[in-house]
């Protein structure tokens, strides 16, 4: 029994909550006073305010989408703003107790000290603590969030800023730039390499909260960065929504890993837009692993503008019981000699539900460009689901593409080999769902790796028997 | 039954409703080397596999004792804890999972039966430095421990890899299963050689072969000739010998009820 003890006291490393002492809590509900008061709060400038209010209409003009999921939501019954701290801090020490409290049990300050370059943390709809290397800071790289950098750096913001998904591109990219808040904004240099992860943090507090940062990441030419970013919240009764909007852009030979590593409570609605568009030779890889929350619908995307762009994404979903991941990936081949792979892995339980929805669009004169999709879907029990919706458009035949998709069960002849060498069944399956997304966890950093091998033998606990 | 001896008691085996192993009777005291041979269909793998207990082959009658202890309703993985080892034949790929995690977990748990899911697994280092240990015995290149278990490996590699799994196990009683199977002359005689270097002779060891080479370095004891589902000759190294020589032919002749027995399971098998 000793090993159902620590169960437990995983699970409570994310299902906490704290005390709400909120400096600001906005009412419930949207509509434009909510969307004019987020502004104010924000003192923001006045194109900022026009671009949310058009952005509110937009959002009200759009119907649901009839596609991906079921989506539950009464958008009158959610609090759409609410502001935790007067201010970022720059050290832990500077934030209310119970918000220190909070990071401190998600081991946010500790990896910052070990392996990171810089820190956001978002609590609710603000970052509530930020951090930067000296050394970086220096050369010129800009990692600051969202609302201090349309404060401080407008001209950058204002050149970039829903360039690569305007508010029209969905309803949820729509709700998110009416009542954006939060989110990391960084800058690269030309020709610097920022070697080490930038990492955020996104945790949801409150009940019927929507979280919605906006993040902006731009990568001058040459240079390179990692940004990882882990999200979570507490166990509710009610839904909370996460609606982010994420935009990319690699310029000429730039090379950006977005990494994301999300481990939502079961009433989350996660609808989120992530976007890139890559350069010559630029290349944009999506690390995108996706486990809990009630319904996910993500399909990260790379539109490649120039010749010689590369895309790679990367993307594991695990559906456990009351979960419909659909998750996928979008690439755009619009310039020749530019190449994209796309990796999928799913694995359902439990009577969760996994699908895979991609998109390859090459378009006319793009090429010599190639692209490679592969996605494997694991089911491991009769009450799962698991789907595929591959969509290719041609408009060049000069191009190379494969797809390949495989379902498979966890095979009778691989529990039986590694339990004859004296595994448990449930030791076993864990090993085999493990060895599935090896492809994925390979690729990230040590500690990251090891957190999902972690949280991929959380979801496998009582799978068995 | 007395201590460390693996026994095998009136087993009968069926997989998918068709009887296959009619009352198999079989003792092996640890330290010797038994060979088991008979021709193909003989019901030589499910012998092994029903005494580690897969799930599809379901024993109808009789029973399996290990050290006196009647393991036939025991899980496989207790089985393994409990000193019982299977190089298999054809080995399954388990992707993405590298040999040395792998082994690592099966290391821990056959070390300490007790053990359970989460808790500590036996100390990285101490295990490294076995492991190289053994790797370099069987003069396997120490990289290998990184690859993904059976995937993509050639069939020399699955059968080292089979007997690298062995020699850290350490079992009381190992069942080889053709281990000689797919691989050249050279490659037989080198398998030969490692069974016997890793410590053979002091497991109880259950051969299956056809071949006289494997045998080379570790010779038998005992030699069984399973025809039909039914041990019908027990001898000694000599036996084995003679099979070689001969085949299975005079046997058939000899036992026309288990020849007769054997043609009907085969003719059930093309079905």
């Amino acid at each position: 029994m000793a090993e159902k003890v620590d169960v437990i006291g995983e699970i409570n490393k994310y299902d906490f909550r704290v005390d709400e002492r909120y400096v600001f809590k906005a009412q419930k509900g949207l509509n434009r006073d909510i969307v004019a008061e987020i502004s104010a709060m924000k003192n923001e400038p006045q194109w900022m305010r026009d671009f949310r209010l058009k952005a509110l209409e937009i959002f009200e003009s759009k119907p649901m989408p009839t596609w991906g999921g079921n989506i539950d939501i009464d958008f009158q019954d959610i609090y759409y703003y609410i502001k935790p701290t007067e201010r970022p801090g720059h050290s832990w020490e500077e934030l209310p107790e119970e918000i220190k409290k909070t990071f401190d049990r998600l081991g946010i300050p500790e990896a910052e000290k070990r392996f990171l370059a810089g820190v956001k943390a978002q609590y609710e709809s603000e970052v509530v603590y930020g951090s930067l290397r000296e050394d970086l800071a220096k050369r010129g790289v800009i990692f600051v969030d969202m609302d201090t950098a349309v404060r401080e750096y407008p001209d950058l913001v204002r050149q970039y800023f829903s360039t690569v998904i305007p508010p029209t591109d969905n309803k949820f990219a729509a709700l998110n730039s009416a009542v954006w808040s939060g989110g990391s904004f960084i800058y690269v240099p030309p020709g610097v390499n920022v070697e080490f992860p930038l990492q955020a943090y996104f945790r949801i507090n409150a009940a019927q909260m929507g979280q919605f940062e906006r993040t902006l990441i731009i990568v001058d030419e040459g240079a390179s960065c990692h940004y990882v970013e882990g999200c979570t919240a507490p166990m509710y009764s009610s839904e909370s929504l996460h609606a982010a909007v994420v935009e990319v852009i690699a310029k000429r030979g730039a090379r950006v890993r977005y990494t994301t590593i999300q481990n939502w409570a079961n009433n989350i609605y996660n609808l989120v837009t992530k976007r890139a568009v890559a350069y010559a030779d630029a290349l944009v890889e999506w690390v995108d692993g996706n486990l809990g929350s009630r319904l996910t619908m993500k399909y990260p995307a790379v539109y490649m503008l120039e010749p010689g762009a590369r895309a790679e994404i990367l993307s594991v979903a695990f559906a456990s019981r009351g979960q419909h991941q659909d998750a996928g990936a979008k690439v755009i081949h619009a310039a020749p000699h530019t190449s994209s792979r796309i990796v999928s892995k799913s694995i359902s339980k439990s009577g969760g539900r996994s699908s895979y929805r991609g998109l390859v669009k090459i378009e006319r004169g793009a090429k010599k460009s190639k692209s490679n999709v592969v996605c494997d879907a694991l089911i491991l029990d009769p009450q799962s689901r698991s789907d595929t919706y591959p969509y290719i458009e041609l408009e060049e035949q000069d191009v190379m593409i494969g797809h390949e998709a495989s379902v498979s069960k966890i095979g009778e002849e691989q529990l039986f080999y590694l339990c004859s060498r004296g595994l448990t069944e449930a030791e076993a399956s864990t090993m085999i769902v493990a060895g599935f997304i090896e492809p994925l966890v390979k690729e990230l950093p040590m500690e990251y790796a090891v957190e999902m091998n972690r949280l991929i033998a959380l979801q496998m606990e009582g799978s068995v028997g | 039954m007395s201590p460390e001896t693996l026994s095998v008691i009136d087993l009968h085996v069926s997989v998918e409703g068709k009887p296959i192993l009619k009352g198999v009777n079989l003792t092996i005291r640890r330290g010797e080397i038994h060979a088991l041979m008979g021709p193909n269909g003989s019901g030589k793998t499910t012998l092994g596999l029903a005494i580690m207990g897969h799930p599809r082959y379901e024993i109808t009658r009789g029973r399996i004792e290990l050290d006196g202890e009647d393991i036939t309703q025991l899980e496989p993985h207790e089985r393994a804890r409990r000193g019982l080892f299977m190089a298999f034949q054809r080995p399954v790929a388990i992707p993405g999972v590298r040999l040395a995690d792998f082994l690592r977990h099966a290391v821990s748990n056959v070390r300490n039966p007790a053990r359970k899911e989460g808790e500590e697994l036996i100390p990285m280092r101490e295990f490294r430095k076995e492991l190289k240990e053994k790797m370099d015995l069987l003069r396997m290149d120490a990289e290998f421990a990184r690859r993904y278990v059976n995937d993509g490996f050639s069939g020399g590699e699955m059968k080292r890899a089979e007997i690298l799994q062995m020699a850290m196990l350490r079992p009381k009683f190992a069942i080889l299963d053709e281990t000689d199977s797919g691989l050249d002359v050279d490659a037989v005689r080198l398998a030969s050689q490692s069974i016997a270097e890793i410590g053979g002779r002091q497991m109880g060891l259950l051969i299956i072969t056809h071949h006289e080479r494997l045998l080379e370095h570790n010779p038998p004891d005992v030699t069984h000739v399973l025809l039909g589902g039914r041990i019908v000759e027990t001898g000694g190294p000599e036996l084995a010998e003679r099979l070689h020589r001969e085949g299975y032919d005079q046997l058939r002749q000899k036992y026309p009820e288990a020849a007769a027995e054997e043609a009907a399971l085969a003719g059930q098998g093309k079905q």
